[in-house]
C-alpha cells in the first residue's frame, strides 16, 4: 500500500527518504519526519486501538501528547515500550508496532462484547455487584484483572542506561510554539542564560501546522530560523524530544528528554532519557492549549478528529485524514481547518456551527469557498462502525438537518490552557469566561504566554511571548537594554466561543457520548455520578475514573468540568478541575532512577582487606551499606563446619578478624570528659589517659541506642568506638547535642571510622601472633593490662593497640592507619602461621560473644529495651544525670514484669532454637497463645559442644531455670528449654585477663 | 437505602440507571447531636456506622472541612495486613483483617478487598531475623504467617529480581496470604453510605474551628457553619490532628509528614501479591485496572505540603528498578501524597484525653487504611461506653507518660 | 525540593541537610524534678505547627553545623535562618 491519503506536496516530511516500519505486521510506508499517527493515516488506517472498558474502536483523534486513544506498543523483549502514542512517536524504518488491549485481533476484539453489556455495567458497577458469594470475588477479580491493563510489560531487564542532568538557568522556556520561541529570543537576546524545552521533535508548536507568515517568512521558515539563531547563541540550550513534566517547589522543574538514536530498532528510535532537574531563576510556560472535543452520540468514532489536529497532519504531514469531511465547532478555529482541507483538495461537506452568527473573516473565507455553513446548528449524532460514515446535524433545538455523508468529522469546543505544570505548584488560575476555561496567572516567578495565557491568536502569542521572556531575564537579573522587538503577524481577532457543553433537550439523552475517551466515561455516567451525590469534581473523577488514564484526562477534564457545571447548574469556577499531578505525559522508572541503580543503588563500602577476604575464599554479608566478611568456608566445608572451626581456632589458638567497620569518633577539647559523662549511662571523667572502658549510650527514652569502648587517648581526647550500623546515627545524635544543647562545651568532634582500620587478634596465643610481627609496644600483662591501650608500631606501621575483647578470650583491636591496613593484615597472618592463625568472619565472632553474654544492639535490643533489662543495670551512674536517666524511672520502664536477657538451654543439645522462635509457659494450640518473649541469638557452640541461646522473657532473671517452651518458625513444633544465666562460657572473665 | 446487586442494576439499567438515589444523603445540620465526629474519612465514617449499629447511637453528625474522604482514606497505597510484631497491635490489626474479609458483604458495597498476598522481603541477616521475630509473634498470635525461602518467593514473583549478584539481594521472607488491598475510595464510600441508612448526618465542607469546654467536658464544636453542640466528640482527622487538639489545648505526640505514592500506566498483569521491602522503603502491587501502585518513604521534615520531595521518588524508583528490572521501561503516570501523623512509637493514639467527652483516634502513621474498620469499631465503643474497648486500651494517649510505647518501627514498612 | 538557607554555606538543595525537629525545646536542666507528665511533654510532645515553625537542620554534606531555620509547613516556603551562635 502506498500513502494513498498522502497529499503530493506540501508538509514538512522529507519525500526523499521513505521508510518502512510495521503495523500488526502490516507493512506501513512513510517517509522521514513522519509520526506514527501520520503515517498511518496517509495510509488510510484509522482503527488503531480499542477502549479500556467497552472495547470500542477508537482512532486517532489528536496530533500530540493529549491524545486519548492511539496507545500502541512498540518493538517487542526487552526493549518493548509499552503504551506509547503512535501520535509523538516518530515513524522510523523496522520499527514494530502492535496494538494493545484487544484479542485476537484488533478487528476482531472478542472483549467487544463489553459493549453489548454496557447498559449494566456504568461507571462503578463493580462497587454494585460482584459481592455474591463471597468466595467468588477472586474469580470475579481475575476476570476483571485480565480484561483490563493495556500494553504489556518488557520480559527482559532494560538494556538502556538513564542519566541525570542537573541544570541551572536564569530564564526555562517550556514550550517552543510563537510564544515560547519569542520568549525565548527574547530573553538571550537580554542576555539571559536560557534553556527551552519542548516535547516535540522540532521545535515551532503549532507555527509548524500553519499558512501565516511571521515576519514576512512562512511560519514553520521562521521558527526554524529562530530555533537556528537560539541554538548558536551563547548560553542558550535548546532541547526538542523534551517534555517538563514535573513543576515542584522551590521552582525545580523536572524535564524528561528523549534520546533519539539515528539506528532505531524494532521500538523505534528513542534510545533512553535524561531528566534534567533545572532550577531556573525565572519560568515561561508557553505551554499552549489542548482543543476541546464535542458530545454528541457515537462521538468515540475513528474518524472523529480535533479540528485542529487535522490541520497539522495536512500542513505539516501533507496527509488527508480522510476524504470527505464535515467540521462541527463552537469557534472560529475550525474554519481556518476548513480551508486548510480545501486547500489540500479534501471537500469539505459541512460546517456545523453552535454559534447562531458565526461571522468574521474566516466565516466568509470559507463561505467563498462554497462550503456550506450551519448556523445554529450540531451533530447530534455519527454514523458508521470501525470509521464514522455520515454525520446527522440537527438545530440546537433538535430539529433534524439531514445527515451528511463523510469519513473525517472535526470538533472544535474551543482551548482549554495546558496549566497542568502551574496548577501542579498550585500556581493560582481564573475561569476566563471568554475562552470557557481556567486560564493560568503568573505567580512566583512564572510568566504564562500564549495560548497557555489564552492568547490564542498568532500575533497576540508572539508579543505575549516576548513581553514575557523579556520580563523573565529582567526579573532574573539579566537586561542589557536592548529593544524588545516583537515577531510580526497578521492580528487577527480573539477567537468567540460559545460554550457548548451539553447537547440540548432530548439530543442529552442519546448515547453513547464519551466525555473521557481513553477511560469510557460517558455523559451518562457523570449524570449517574452526581444522581448518586458524586459531586465534587474529585468524587466524580473517583468514581467514574474520569481522567485516570495514561492520558491523564488532558482532552476529558476540561470538558467535563462544563460538562458537570451545567447538569449542576453551577458556575465551572466553582467545579474546578481535578488536581493536577506530575507527570504531565508519563515518564519511565529507568528515566527517574536515573544511575542509582545496580552497583550504584547504594554505595557498598569495603574495608581494605577486602581482596584478601576474596582470595581467602570469604562469604559475604550485608551489613547497613557495609559488605563484611561473613565466614571462610574451606573447599567442601559447609557453614556450620566453617563457624564451628573458626570459633574453635579462636577459644585454642588465635584468630583475625577484620574489623575496621566499627564506627569510631574522636572526641576532643577541654569538656571530653563531661561530654561523654553527659552522653555516657557511666562516669568517664576520672577514665585515667591509656585506659578505656565500655559505655552504654541511650536515647532520651531510656532505651539503649548505641554501646561501645571508648579510651581516653590523652587528656583531651578520646576514641569513641561505635556498632558498625550505628557510627553515622551516634555522630549526628552527639553533634546535634553538642551544637544545639550544649554549645558551651568545649567539645570537637571528629568522625574517624575510615580513616583508622581495626584488626582483631583473639585467642590465647594472640599476644604471641603480635610480638612475632614485630611491635615495640611492651605486650606484658603487667605493662599492658585488659581494658588499656597503647601507641606504638605493628609491622613497622604506627598502630593502637587496644587490648579488649569480644570475644572473651585474650585479644588486641589493632588500629593501623587504613592506607597500611591490608600490609599489617598480612603481616599478622604471615607471623600467626606457626600459631595456626585463622581468619573468622562475623558469624564466628556472634557465636563467640553469645557465649560470653555480650549483646548486640539492635539484635538483643529493639528500640524498646533498657540497660537493666539486659542485665547491665550496673552501668547506671547514679551520681550524674545522662541522657535518657529520667525515663528509667517511668512507671513502665520499673515494670517487674519487663522482658529480661536470659540464657536457654535445650534439653536435646543438638538442638538449635529458631533466632525469631517465641518462648511460652505451657504449649497448646489456643491463639493467642500468651507469649514470654523471644530467641533473639542462637548457635551451637562448638567450645560448649551444645547448642546456646540468648532470650528475652518477661520476669526471667527472677525464674533462672524455668521450664521454658520455644515455637518453631515453620512447622508447629515446641522445643524445651530452661533458662539459665546468660554467660555460658568463663562465666568468671578469667580468659581475657591472661 | 437502595440495595447493591446485579438484579438490581440489570432491572435499573433497563430503565437507564434513572432512579438511583445518592449514596448519602446531603444532611441538614441540626444545633445539636449526641456525639459528633469530625473527619469524613475512613476511621470517622466507621466510626459512624458502628456506633449506630452496633451501639444503637444514631443522633450523630460527620463533620468534613472538604470532600467526603479526601484524606488519606482517598491517598493511600490500599494495602491490608495484620502481621504486626507486638501483641496490642496484632490484636487490633487482626480484628480488623477479619472485618475486612465481609466488609462488602456487611456494607452491601463492594471494596473489592482482595486477598492477593502480601510478601515482606528481606535483604540483610539482620532483616531475616527481625522477619523470624515477627513471624513467630504472627504464629501465635493467631495469624496467618509464614517464612519463604528466595525460591519460594521467586516463584511467587518471577519478575523479582532474586539473583544474588544484586545490591539488595533477597536472601528470604514472609507471606500473609491473607493480606492485600482494597479499593480505598468505596471504603469511605460504603461506610457513608451504611452510615446514612442508619440516620448518620454526614456534613461535607464544614469545617471546625474550635471547641467548646466547660468545667473540663466537652460542650459544643465551633464551626464554618456555625456552633454545633455535643456531649461526645471523636476527632478523627490524620493529618490535621494536632491542629484539632490544639484547638482544646492539648498537646499531642504526633509528627505530620508527607508520604509519597504513585502509579504507573496500566499493563497487563504481570504479578499477583503485595511485595514490601522495608530495606529500601518499596512497596508494590498491582491494580485490578492494570497499574502498578508504588509506596515510597516518608519526607523528613515536618510538613503539610501535599507535594513531598521528588528526591523520594527518585530514591524508590532506583530500588524499584533494581528489584524489578523489567519495570524501568514502564512510565510513572501520576505521583501524589498525603499527610501522615506519626506517633514517636509508630502506634496509633485512640484515647480518652483530659478533656471529658473528648476522644481522639489519631496518630495512624503510614498503617491508617488496613486498620479501618477495626478503628472504627473500637472507636465507637469507646465513643459511646466513653471508655476503651479492650483492643484500643493499650493505645492510650497515658502510654507517652508511662513508657508503656508499642514500638512497631520495624513492622510499619517504611523508616520513620 | 527545599533551597536550605545554611547560615555558613549559602543555599544547597535539601538533599545536603539533615532534618533535626522542632526548635526551641530546651533539655530540662534537672531532669529528676520533673513528674513523669512534664518529661513525657519535653519527650514526646510537639506544637507540630501547620504554618510557622521553627525548625532545626544539619548541614551534614557540608558544613555539618546546626542552625535554625524558620519554614511555613504548609507551603514550604522557607521564611529566614539562623545560627546556635557565631555569624558567618
Amino acid at each position: 500500500m502506498s500513502q494513498p491519503f498522502r497529499l503530493d506536496h506540501g508538509g514538512r516530511v522529507d519525500r526523499d527518504t521513505p521508510l518502512q516500519f510495521t503495523f500488526d505486521g502490516r507493512p506501513i510506508d512513510a517517509f522521514r519526519g513522519d509520526t506514527v499517527a501520520s503515517a498511518l493515516l496517509a495510509n488510510g488506517v484509522t482503527l488503531v486501538g480499542r477502549s479500556f472498558k467497552y472495547h470500542r474502536p477508537r482512532g486517532i483523534v489528536s496530533a500530540g501528547a493529549e491524545d486519548p486513544n492511539a496507545f500502541v506498543q512498540l518493538g517487542h523483549g526487552a526493549r518493548t515500550l509499552p503504551n506509547r502514542l503512535a501520535t509523538v512517536t516518530a515513524a522510523t524504518p523496522g520499527l514494530k508496532v502492535r496494538h494493545v488491549n484487544a484479542w485476537p485481533t484488533l478487528e476482531y476484539d472478542v472483549m467487544s462484547a463489553f459493549g453489548l453489556v454496557a447498559p449494566f455495567i456504568p461507571a462503578g458497577f463493580y462497587y454494585k455487584t460482584l459481592m455474591w458469594p463471597r468466595r467468588l470475588w477472586p474469580l470475579y477479580e481475575h476476570f476483571l484483572r485480565h480484561a483490563a491493563g493495556l500494553g504489556h510489560a518488557p520480559d527482559a531487564p532494560d538494556p538502556d542506561r538513564y542519566d541525570h542532568v542537573h541544570a541551572h538557568c536564569d530564564v526555562l522556556v517550556v514550550g517552543a510554539g510563537p510564544a515560547g520561541l519569542a520568549a525565548a529570543r527574547a530573553a538571550a537576546r537580554a542576555g539571559a542564560r536560557v534553556i527551552l524545552a519542548d516535547e516535540q521533535a522540532e521545535a515551532g508548536g503549532s507555527l509548524l501546522s500553519t499558512h501565516e507568515r511571521v515576519d514576512g517568512l512562512p511560519a514553520p521558515r521562521w521558527a526554524d530560523a529562530t530555533t537556528t539563531e537560539l541554538a548558536a547563541t551563547r548560553g542558550v540550550t535548546v532541547l526538542p524530544n523534551t517534555t517538563a513534566f514535573g513543576l515542584y517547589e522551590s521552582n525545580l522543574v523536572l524535564l524528561a528528554e528523549r534520546l533519539i538514536t539515528d539506528q532505531p530498532d524494532s521500538a523505534g528510535s528513542e534510545n533512553g532519557a535524561r531528566v534534567w532537574r533545572v532550577l531556573p531563576k525565572q519560568i515561561v510556560l508557553a505551554t499552549g492549549a489542548h482543543e476541546r472535543p464535542l458530545l454528541f452520540a457515537n462521538n468515540d468514532r475513528p474518524g472523529v478528529m480535533l479540528a485542529g489536529a487535522i490541520s497539522t497532519y495536512v500542513n505539516r504531514y501533507a496527509v488527508a485524514p480522510g476524504s470527505r469531511a464535515v467540521l462541527f465547532t463552537n469557534n472560529d478555529a475550525a474554519y481556518r481547518t476548513a480551508l486548510d482541507l480545501t486547500d489540500a483538495g479534501v471537500p469539505v461537506a459541512a460546517i456545523a456551527d453552535v454559534r447562531s452568527d458565526p461571522a468574521g473573516d474566516l466565516s466568509s473565507e470559507v463561505r467563498a469557498q462554497g462550503i456550506a455553513v450551519h448556523a445554529g446548528a450540531v451533530v447530534r449524532h455519527a454514523q458508521g462502525g470501525r470509521r464514522v460514515a455520515a454525520v446527522e446535524l440537527c438545530s440546537l433545538d433538535g430539529a433534524p438537518l439531514g445527515a451528511v455523508e463523510c469519513d473525517l468529522l472535526g470538533v472544535s469546543g474551543g482551548f482549554a490552557p495546558a496549566l497542568h505544570l502551574h496548577a501542579q505548584a498550585r500556581g493560582p488560575s481564573e475561569w476566563d469566561p471568554t475562552l470557557a476555561a481556567f486560564v493560568p496567572r503568573g505567580a512566583n516567578g512564572i510568566h504564562p504566554a500564549g495560548a497557555v495565557a489564552g492568547q490564542l491568536g498568532l500575533a497576540d502569542a508572539l508579543r505575549q511571548g516576548t513581553q514575557a521572556g523579556s520580563t523573565a531575564a529582567a526579573a532574573a537579573g539579566c537586561s542589557n537594554g536592548s529593544d524588545l522587538e516583537v515577531p510580526r503577524a497578521n492580528e487577527s481577532t480573539q477567537a468567540f466561543i460559545q460554550p457548548y457543553w451539553l447537547p440540548p433537550g432530548g439530543l442529552a439523552r442519546a448515547k453513547p457520548q464519551f466525555v473521557d475517551l481513553h477511560e469510557d466515561v460517558t455523559l451518562d455516567d457523570l449524570r449517574l455520578s452526581l444522581r448518586e451525590g458524586f459531586e465534587s469534581i474529585e468524587h466524580v473523577k473517583r468514581y467514574t475514573t474520569l481522567g485516570m488514564g495514561p492520558d491523564q484526562g488532558k482532552l476529558a477534564n476540561p470538558l467535563a468540568t462544563g460538562v458537570i457545571a451545567e447538569l449542576l447548574g453551577r458556575d465551572p469556577a466553582s467545579v474546578g478541575t481535578p488536581r493536577h499531578r506530575p507527570a504531565y505525559s508519563p515518564v519511565s522508572l529507568g528515566a527517574i532512577a536515573g544511575r542509582h541503580i545496580g552497583p550504584l543503588a547504594d554505595p557498598v563500602r569495603v574495608t581494605p582487606m577486602q581482596d584478601w577476604h576474596e582470595a581467602a575464599g570469604a562469604r559475604f554479608e550485608n551489613v547497613g551499606q557495609w559488605r563484611r566478611a561473613w565466614y571462610y568456608p574451606q573447599p567442601g566445608e559447609s557453614m556450620h563446619e566453617a563457624v564451628a572451626r573458626e570459633c574453635l581456632a579462636v577459644r585454642h589458638r588465635v584468630g583475625i578478624l577484620d574489623y575496621s567497620t566499627l564506627g569510631k569518633i574522636e572526641i576532643t577539647g577541654p569538656d571530653a570528659g563531661e561530654f561523654l559523662d553527659r552522653v555516657y549511662t557511666n562516669a568517664w571523667k576520672r577514665l585515667r589517659p591509656g585506659r578505656c572502658r565500655y559505655g552504654l549510650m541511650l536515647g532520651e527514652d531510656g532505651m539503649i541506642f548505641d554501646d561501645g569502648v571508648t579510651a581516653r587517648l590523652d587528656d583531651q581526647r578520646y576514641l569513641m568506638f561505635t556498632s558498625t550500623s550505628n557510627a553515622a546515627p551516634v555522630l549526628a545524635s552527639l553533634e546535634q547535642w553538642l551544637q544545639t544543647e550544649w554549645p558551651d562545651l568545649r567539645v570537637y568532634l571528629t568522625s574517624v571510622s575510615e580513616h583508622w582500620s581495626n584488626i582483631a587478634l583473639a585467642g590465647p596465643r594472640s599476644r604471641d601472633v603480635l610480638a612475632a610481627a614485630g611491635t615495640d609496644i611492651p605486650l606484658d600483662r603487667r605493662d599492658f593490662p585488659f581494658m588499656t591501650f597503647r601507641q606504638g608500631h605493628v609491622a613497622g606501621v604506627q598502630a593502637r593497640v587496644f587490648r579488649i575483647s569480644f570475644s572473651g578470650e585474650l585479644s588486641y583491636e589493632i588500629n593501623v592507619p587504613a592506607d597500611c591496613a591490608r600490609h599489617v593484615w598480612e603481616a599478622l597472618v604471615d607471623a600467626g602461621r606457626p600459631f595456626g592463625i585463622t581468619p573468622y568472619g562475623t558469624e564466628t565472632m556472634h557465636v563467640l560473644r553469645a557465649e560470653k553474654g555480650f549483646i548486640i544492639v539492635g539484635q538483643e535490643t529493639d528500640g524498646s529495651v533498657t540497660p537493666d533489662d539486659v542485665g547491665l543495670g550496673r552501668l547506671l551512674s547514679r551520681r550524674k544525670d545522662f541522657l535518657g536517666k529520667r525515663s528509667l524511672s517511668r512507671p513502665d520502664s520499673v515494670r517487674p514484669d519487663r522482658k529480661q536477657l536470659v540464657g536457654l538451654l535445650t534439653d536435646d543439645p543438638n538442638q538449635i532454637l529458631p533466632e525469631g522462635g517465641h518462648v511460652v509457659d505451657s504449649p497448646g494450640p489456643r491463639r493467642p497463645l500468651p507469649m514470654r518473649g523471644h530467641v533473639t541469638s542462637s548457635y551451637f557452640s562448638p567450645v560448649l559442644g551444645r547448642s546456646i541461646a540468648l532470650a528475652m522473657v518477661t520476669g526471667g532473671r527472677a525464674a533462672l531455670g524455668e521450664r521454658l517452651y520455644v515455637a518453631t518458625l515453620h512447622d508447629n513444633r515446641w522445643l524445651p528449654a530452661r533458662s539459665c544465666h546468660p554467660v555460658f562460657y568463663d562465666p568468671e572473665g578469667a580468659r581475657q585477663h591472661v | 437505602m437502595q440495595f447493591y446487586s446485579l438484579p438490581n442494576l440489570i432491572r435499573r439499567g433497563l430503565r437507564g440507571h434513572r432512579d438511583w438515589t445518592p449514596a448519602w444523603r446531603k444532611a441538614q445540620l441540626r444545633p445539636s447531636y449526641d456525639v459528633i465526629i469530625v473527619g469524613a474519612g475512613g476511621h470517622g465514617l466507621a466510626t459512624a456506622y458502628y456506633l449506630a449499629k452496633l451501639h444503637g447511637v444514631t443522633n450523630v453528625a460527620v463533620l468534613e472541612r472538604g470532600w467526603l474522604g479526601g484524606g488519606n482514606i482517598g491517598r493511600n497505597t490500599a494495602i491490608v495486613r495484620s502481621n504486626y510484631l507486638w501483641d496490642a497491635s496484632a490484636h487490633i490489626y487482626e480484628f480488623s483483617l477479619k472485618l475486612w474479609e465481609s466488609l462488602s458483604q456487611e456494607l452491601n458495597y463492594n471494596v473489592m478487598f482482595s486477598q492477593r498476598g502480601l510478601l515482606n522481603i528481606a535483604h540483610s541477616e539482620q532483616e531475616l531475623h527481625d522477619l523470624a521475630r515477627r513471624v513467630g509473634a504472627n504464629r501465635l498470635n493467631g495469624i496467618d504467617a509464614e517464612l519463604l525461602s528466595t525460591e519460594e518467593i521467586s516463584k511467587r514473583v518471577p519478575v523479582l529480581n532474586t539473583s544474588p549478584d544484586t545490591r539488595y539481594p533477597v536472601l528470604g521472607g514472609t507471606l500473609q496470604r491473607r493480606g492485600g488491598v482494597a479499593r480505598h475510595d468505596a471504603v469511605a464510600w460504603g461506610y457513608a453510605r451504611a452510615a446514612d441508612a442508619l440516620g448518620v448526618d454526614i456534613v461535607e465542607n464544614c469545617e471546625v474551628t474550635g471547641i467548646r469546654t466547660a468545667n473540663g467536658r466537652v460542650t459544643a464544636l465551633e464551626t464554618t457553619r456555625g456552633e454545633i453542640r455535643a456531649g461526645t466528640v471523636g476527632l478523627v482527622v490524620a493529618g490535621n490532628a494536632t491542629v484539632l487538639a490544639s484547638m482544646a489545648g492539648i498537646r499531642l505526640p504526633i509528627l505530620s509528614h508527607p508520604l509519597q505514592a504513585l502509579v504507573t500506566e496500566p499493563l497487563k498483569p504481570v504479578f499477583d501479591p503485595v511485595v514490601m521491602s522495608a530495606a529500601v522503603h518499596v512497596y508494590v502491587h498491582q491494580t485490578d485496572r492494570g497499574e502498578l501502585v508504588l509506596g515510597a518513604g516518608i519526607d523528613a521534615p515536618v510538613s503539610y505540603d501535599l507535594n513531598g520531595n521528588f528526591r523520594i521518588i527518585e530514591h524508590v524508583l532506583a530500588a524499584v528498578c533494581e528489584l524489578f528490572p523489567i519495570f524501568s521501561r514502564v512510565r510513572m503516570l501520576r505521583q501524589w501524597a498525603g499527610t501522615v501523623d506519626v506517633c514517636p512509637d509508630a502506634s496509633p493514639i485512640i484515647s480518652g484525653t483530659p478533656i471529658k467527652g473528648l476522644f481522639m483516634n489519631c496518630g495512624w502513621g503510614t498503617g491508617g487504611f488496613k486498620a479501618t474498620p477495626g478503628s472504627g469499631w473500637v472507636f465507637a465503643h469507646t465513643l459511646a461506653h466513653q471508655e476503651p474497648h479492650p483492643l484500643n486500651e493499650p493505645f492510650s494517649l497515658d502510654r507517652f507518660t508511662s513508657g508503656a510505647l508499642i514500638d512497631e518501627h520495624g513492622a510499619a514498612a517504611v523508616a520513620h | 525540593m527545599l533551597l536550605i538557607p545554611c547560615p555558613w554555606c549559602g543555599p544547597r538543595e535539601d538533599d545536603e541537610f539533615t532534618f533535626g525537629g522542632e526548635a526551641d525545646f530546651p533539655r530540662p536542666a534537672e531532669p529528676e524534678a520533673l513528674t513523669d507528665e512534664q518529661w513525657a511533654d519535653y519527650l514526646f510532645m510537639r506544637d507540630n505547627r501547620r504554618g510557622r515553625h521553627r525548625e532545626q537542620w544539619c548541614h551534614t554534606a557540608g558544613c555539618r553545623r546546626w542552625f535554625i531555620v524558620e519554614r511555613d509547613t504548609v507551603t514550604n516556603e522557607i521564611l529566614g535562618a539562623g545560627t546556635y551562635g557565631g555569624s558567618p
